[in-house]
């Protein structure tokens, strides 16, 4: 078994492109202008895939895994 | 010393009674010789008495003061002292004040802290107002040799968010006052208060400048004389701001755990009876009067009406004005405060201001999307976070007032 792994978002860089939010509509979804907001909670396995590329797509570099099941749902970066 | 009719005092451990006691000579007649830290051997029998006396962060965040200068005992690269004096948030005084008459107990604070950490420079970064004072303090001690370490003064930028310890970093290292989302390095292996990642910014003991004081202090005469005032949770004295509708605003020294309603009497009295108190700042609570003046002044002292001290500000707000609008006021100055560098505060708090403005002008406003909004925004710092808890606060002490706007009235008498 892998170690839990989460999402989470530098506010600085991201721009609120949305991609993320696209592709990731379990894990992610945005505020009321745009920005991602995160569950939480650690990157199901069945999804990690999912949240790796989306973590690559990211074109402001964003958005990445970092270690650890839990965090703040805000995932200020 | 001072002493109100509820026993309420204050002390005189960081304010010396006269101007003319701010100089290197004053100074040291007044305290005697900073004892040396320098000896390897000793730090961590300093350090251990710095825990013992309780020591916490006066900037606001409360967090304890040996941890940090433990941490950064053993960083690597060899850190420097920042001695954070920014002091943006408007309501408040006491770090200019005293670094204004005390400025050497900071210094040798800083001094000790240098030694403490084994750190190469002591940077002090000064709001504008006491540049001058702190320059020639240095240069008092360097003609006498005081100082272990090299010290450079700073001019804080002149904002609110300046203060922020990332920020402050950032401006001591790359010129630029802003947050990075990176909080101050305690050690050589990426080792931060609240996590972060390994690049960025050498360590840094970044620490209020009262905080640097109180360590000075504690240096020179132990823990068990720095806990012999103040409550035993929360031990010491602390400098504080008194504002608004009170007969004699400004800085006081008092003692943890005095009750609010005494603090009041040290500042001369309510100028108005009060109706609502905000406790901490512009990132702090708003309390209803009666509930808060018993209250003693502490984290569990103000626990029941979800305050803490904060930067030891307490402003009254008299009855017969509108807490409303004294919160817009407050809202939209943080707003324009962000950084700008993280969507959802730059749109966020710019929203929410915008709501409450309506509201305190009687227009219609709606509070399900406010609470909706202080739900959603965050940052890189906790600019945001802090903005969306002053105005919970407000919105629960204020939701009578926020009735009577929604018909259309007002309890400020308007002409």
């Amino acid at each position: 078994m892998t170690a839990p792994v989460r999402l989470a978002v530098d506010l600085i860089a991201c721009d609120g492109r949305g991609l993320c939010a696209e592709l990731l509509p379990e894990l992610i979804t945005l505020d009321d202008w745009g920005y991602p907001l995160l569950s939480g909670r650690a990157v199901p396995a069945a999804q990690r895939g999912e949240a790796s590329a989306a973590v690559q797509l990211c074109p402001r570099l964003a958005l990445r895994l970092e270690a650890g099941a839990a965090g703040r749902t805000s995932g200020s970066g | 010393m001072t002493r109100s009719a509820l026993g309420a005092r204050t002390v005189s451990r960081l304010l010396p009674g006269d101007y003319a006691d701010r100089t290197l000579a004053r100074h040291l007649a007044r305290h005697g010789n900073r004892p040396s830290c320098a000896d390897p051997r000793r730090r961590d029998e300093l350090i251990a008495e710095v825990e013992r006396a309780g020591l916490t962060g006066r900037g606001g965040a409360g967090f304890p003061t040996a941890v940090k200068l433990r941490a950064l005992a053993a960083a690597w690269p060899v850190p420097r002292v920042i001695a954070n004096g920014v002091e943006g948030e408007p309501a408040s005084d006491k770090d200019k004040v005293l670094l204004a008459v005390a400025p050497h107990l900071v210094l040798d604070g800083a001094a000790g802290a240098a030694e403490l950490t084994g750190a190469r420079e002591v940077v002090m970064v000064v709001h504008h107002s006491v540049r001058e004072i702190v320059d020639h303090a240095v240069a008092e001690r360097r003609a006498a040799g005081t100082d272990p370490v090299p010290v450079r003064v700073l001019t804080a930028a002149d904002t609110f968010i300046a203060g922020e310890a990332s920020a402050v970093v950032h401006w001591v290292e790359r010129g630029v006052a802003a947050p990075t989302g990176r909080p101050p390095r305690l050690g050589g292996s990426g080792k931060r208060l609240g996590g972060g990642g390994k690049h960025g910014p050498g360590p840094a003991l970044v620490q209020n400048v009262e905080t640097l004081a109180h360590l000075a202090l504690i240096l020179r005469h132990g823990a068990a004389w720095f806990r012999s005032v103040g409550s035993p949770g929360e031990p010491g004295s602390m400098l504080i701001t008194m504002a608004g509708a009170v007969r004699r605003p400004g800085v006081y020294e008092i003692e943890t755990d005095t009750p609010v309603g005494g603090l009041i009497e040290l500042a001369g009295g309510a100028a108005a009876p009060p109706g609502a108190l905000l406790i901490g700042g512009y990132f702090g609570t708003w309390a209803e009067a009666a509930a808060a003046l018993p209250l003693p002044f502490s984290s569990a002292g103000l626990a029941p009406v979800g305050a803490s001290p904060g930067a030891g500000v307490i402003a009254v707000l008299p009855r017969t004005a509108c807490g409303l609008a004294e919160t817009a006021r407050i809202t939209r100055y943080l707003a324009r405060s962000s950084a700008g560098q993280c969507g959802p505060c730059v749109f966020g708090l710019d929203a929410i201001a915008g709501q409450l403005e309506r509201l305190a002008a009687g227009g219609g406003c709606d509070l399900t999307l406010v609470h909706r909004w202080l739900g959603q925004v965050r940052g890189a710092c906790r600019h945001p976070d802090g903005t969306a808890l002053m105005v919970a606060s407000a919105l629960r002490v204020f939701s009578a007032e926020a009735d009577l706007h929604a018909r259309g009235w007002c309890s400020e008498d308007r002409p």
